[in-house]
């Protein structure tokens, strides 16, 4: 594994983009081919599952290193990562080995069924074996946790250096239902029209958001708007009599949401949708909450599909009688998509998302501001000319989202976090007053600058009145304003309300205690 | 038996009633022995200070004219009832464990001590005591530093490297004590040493007292920066990108730290490229230190005091926390402190 960790500390030392292209290039020219397979997996989220529990990873991290498992706890909060402890606490290597990135991945799905005995003899051995880096890696892979500050695009870029291969087709390539074991490096990346094809989707075209006023982007003329709804973005394949479901993040859904098998029966076969997935009462999206619901379950049991059904809400056809038509300019794609699902019924669950017309871009801004009213976060502005393109690019889809809903609330409890920002205090709890009393309502994590997060930390550890494990409950003295995108009821928390994507806008310095908003304010938010 | 405690801990510092002074102590005080010249520990205002031989001219260069009994490592000096010695703790060039002995009881203030030679300061003396103060900025399992010679071989071949690419490598390190223990460190065979106006001001002083330190050109306004190409420039982080830093172009940027241990820490600094260097004792530094102390008593004055003292009781050591000003080197200090 001393290539892949040598790759990996690479990567790790530079925040130049062409110096990441350029040691992942390397890599794929000098690696052997199974470990190159593996290295695209990884790179791409294809992790394996986790194959040993962190509470067993911690105790024999401890029981190895000769300390107390609380002095264990203790210490990963600081740390703030569960794979790098383990390996910083740990002693020496005394052996060496010659394994490889595709050997260890093997050992580690020969461990997922196995004993515990077993699996704990193998770790205790792979930790003696290892530098510190290779350890780190390793626990990352055994824990399901392993991720790289490399996009998937940059990884592609690499590759289609290393191999010659233009880089959208290679992009292409990389998507769909494959793992290591189901293919090769010379199947995937050279070889054409395998079985895979068939559920393979298209890399998804992604939006960034407007920053200027619309009026920079040209004529109206060239433009169309869309509501930008909140749900997952899901692309539909129907291919070969079946149908596929994937993420944006790139994960094949399907069986979490059976309602799309009889798509296929009001749908052509080799026809591709691009749009987003909703929770749908009939007439309009249920909140994002439903959604959830149905998110987190592998398997969907009838109540719940009854209770929040969903619908794909089509903005975008890629592929019509099995031809990509991808090239096609928006507005004939679109065309076609109104032809296709014009007087669809609803058992399809497949639902055109309609197009928001308007002549100039002032009446375009007031229809903005009615967003909240139309259950949507906001507009969608695509140029009528453009393809669709692979990856965030910029310049001809831009997403244009209402301004957030915001409350001024007080901390009142801290908590240090992960990764970068280890032994630093950024999670924070925030209350609202009511009766008197503070009440806490959401949690947030970012917003601030890193100077600021310093700031508070260096606050934080001067006010703690209590602490509870990780979390610490400071004195309430600072008043953050607190953004958002909705709020809904709920009755699993204690304020009786649940924020989506809260996040602290700005430390409102300027701001006493006594002149944060109260709880009655924050629910007349709720629509 | 009762025995009276050789020192007490106040809210102006640590306090020896026997010989009515302080140990680095943080407000303004009659007397005031000083363990090392960095700030945290040697603070202005103080009426009469006392020092090693060594430590003093730092501290006339950072506190100006004030005065400074000196004393040479090794030797006792009897103030009041207390008989005061200053050993070598390792940490800086000049930098002392302050051993007090009062009717037979000998307690020992290590100020930062770092147990591992460096090359360039007086190497860490073990002084044996019934009470052990120490630090503990770095008091967590997770802190064990790889031998010196590895880290300097790190730090050259990045130097190095970028030499060859034609790009200067800039690397932080405070003024007083870390720059000048990572210049000693350097392969002066790579190419030229370069140096910011502070750290260069306090080389000047230990060159002065006789610390082997390798030759180093002041960065000035009217510098030959092409003549100088493929140089290592040794500066405090916060010159890093303001105009100063600028006209060494596309440089490799490299911080030296205890910190630079945890990924998060080293991803934060975004720095190319974090060196684990500190002047500070690891965990197992902390721990065989104490041990071989024989102390029966511990108090941990800075750093992860609490999860450090539970774990000295869970030894079996009678140990204690003590509320101190100091500050250790911090992960994320304001970098013009000068603490590391």
């Amino acid at each position: 594994m001393r290539a892949f960790a040598e790759l990996f500390n690479a990567l790790d030392q530079t925040t130049s983009t062409n110096a990441k292209v350029a040691e992942l290039t390397h890599y794929f020219q000098t690696a052997a081919e199974a470990d190159k397979l593996w290295c695209i997996a990884l790179f791409s989220g294809r992790r394996p599952k986790r194959a040993v529990t962190t509470t067993r990873l911690r105790e024999w991290a401890a029981e190895r290193a000769g300390i107390p498992l609380w002095l264990f706890e203790e210490t990963y909060p600081i740390v703030g990562d569960l794979s790098e402890t383990i390996a910083l606490i740990l002693p020496d290597a005394t052996r060496q080995t010659n394994r490889t990135l595709s050997d260890w991945m093997a050992e580690i799905l020969r461990l997922t069924p196995a004993d515990e005995p077993t699996r704990k003899e193998a770790v205790l051995e792979a930790w003696d074996c290892l530098n510190p880096t290779e350890r780190f890696l390793f626990n990352k892979l055994l824990t399901g946790g392993f991720r790289v500050g490399v996009s998937q695009k940059l990884m592609t870029r690499a590759l289609s250096a290393a191999t010659g291969t233009d880089e959208a087709q290679m992009a292409h390539r990389l998507m769909g239902n494959w793992t290591p074991e189901t293919t090769t490096f010379d199947t995937l990346i050279h070889a054409q029209d395998t079985e895979a094809d068939q559920s393979r989707p298209y890399p998804f075209y992604l939006a960034y958001g407007l920053e200027d006023a619309p009026e920079a982007l040209g004529s109206p003329a060239d433009w169309q708007a869309e509501w930008k709804w909140d749900g997952i973005r899901g692309q539909l394949i129907l291919r070969g009599g079946s149908h596929h479901l994937w993420s944006r993040g790139e994960e094949l859904i399907t069986d979490r949401f059976p309602e799309f098998a009889r798509s296929a029966d009001f749908l052509p076969d080799g026809t591709v949708l691009d749009g987003e997935v909703l929770a749908w009462n009939g007439e309009k999206p249920m909140p994002f909450a439903e959604l959830q619901k149905r998110i987190g379950r592998k398997t969907v049991p009838k109540k719940l599909l009854k209770d929040a059904p969903v619908v794909l809400r089509a903005y975008d056809l890629l592929e019509l009688g099995g031809q990509d038509i991808r090239d096609l300019p928006l507005a004939e794609r679109h065309a076609r998509l109104e032809s296709l699902l014009a007087n669809i019924p609803p058992e399809a669950a497949v639902i055109p998302s309609p197009v928001v017309p308007f002549d100039n871009w002032q009446t375009l801004t007031d229809i903005r501001e009615t967003s909240r009213d139309a259950h949507a976060e906001g507009l969608m502005l695509k140029r009528l000319g453009s393809p669709y393109l692979a990856g965030r690019k910029k310049g001809d889809w831009w997403k244009w989202k209402v301004d957030p809903l915001t409350i001024d609330a007080v901390m009142i409890y801290a908590q240090s976090g992960h990764g970068r920002r280890a032994n630093l205090f950024t999670d924070f709890t925030f209350a609202v007053w009511n009766n008197g009393e503070l009440v806490p309502f959401t949690k947030a994590y970012s917003g601030l600058t890193d100077a600021e997060f310093r700031q508070i930390t260096a606050w934080v550890r001067k006010n703690t009145l209590q602490r509870f494990g990780p979390v610490r409950q400071v004195t309430p003295e600072h008043v953050f304003e607190i953004g958002f995108e909705g709020i809904m009821e709920s009755p699993r928390h204690k304020s009786g309300v649940a924020l989506r994507f809260p996040r602290m806008i700005r430390w409102r310095h300027d701001k006493p205690i006594q002149e944060a908003n109260t709880l009655d304010d924050l629910k007349a938010l709720m629509p | 038996m009762s025995v009276d405690p050789v020192l007490t801990f106040t809210d102006r510092g640590i306090y020896c009633p026997a010989g009515d002074f302080y140990i680095d102590p943080w407000r303004p005080v009659n007397r005031a022995l000083i363990t090392h010249g960095h700030s945290d520990h040697s603070r202005w205002g103080h009426r009469h200070y006392m020092a090693t031989e060594a430590a003093a001219p730092v501290m006339h260069h950072r506190l100006g004219d004030v005065t400074i009994q000196t004393t040479p490592y090794g030797a006792t000096t009897q103030i009041g009832g207390a008989r005061v010695r200053f050993h070598p703790a390792g940490h800086i060039p000049g930098s002392a464990q302050i051993r007090i002995e009062v009717g037979g009881q000998v307690w020992v203030v290590s100020g930062d001590y770092k147990p591992e030679p460096d090359g360039l300061c007086e190497p860490f003396e073990l002084v044996p005591c019934h009470a052990f103060i120490s630090e503990c900025t770095f008091g967590l399992p997770a802190f064990k530093w790889a031998p010196q010679a590895a880290v300097a071989n790190e730090i050259n071949a990045w130097w190095a490297s970028n030499a060859a690419d034609g790009r200067f490598s800039l690397l932080g390190a405070y003024s007083l004590g870390k720059a000048q223990r990572l210049m000693s460190l350097l392969d002066p065979s790579i190419g030229p040493i370069l140096t910011h106006g502070a750290v260069e001001a306090t080389n000047e002083v230990l060159r002065a007292q006789g610390y082997p330190l390798p030759a180093t050109t002041r960065v000035t306004a009217d510098l030959d920066v092409k003549a100088h190409s493929g140089g290592i420039v040794i500066a405090p982080p916060s010159a890093f990108g303001t105009p100063w830093a600028r006209k060494f172009g596309r440089a490799s940027t490299g911080f030296a730290s205890g910190w630079m241990q945890l990924r998060g820490v080293r991803r934060r600094r975004a720095a190319d490229r974090g060196f684990v260097l500190s002047d500070h004792a690891d965990w197992p530094g902390l721990n065989d230190t104490i041990r071989a102390t024989g102390c029966e008593k511990v108090f941990v004055t800075h750093g992860y005091t609490e999860i450090f003292n539970q774990w000295l009781l869970s030894q079996g050591y009678d140990s204690a926390i003590v509320a101190t000003e100091y500050t250790g080197e911090g992960a994320d200090t304001d970098d013009t402190a000068e603490v590391d």
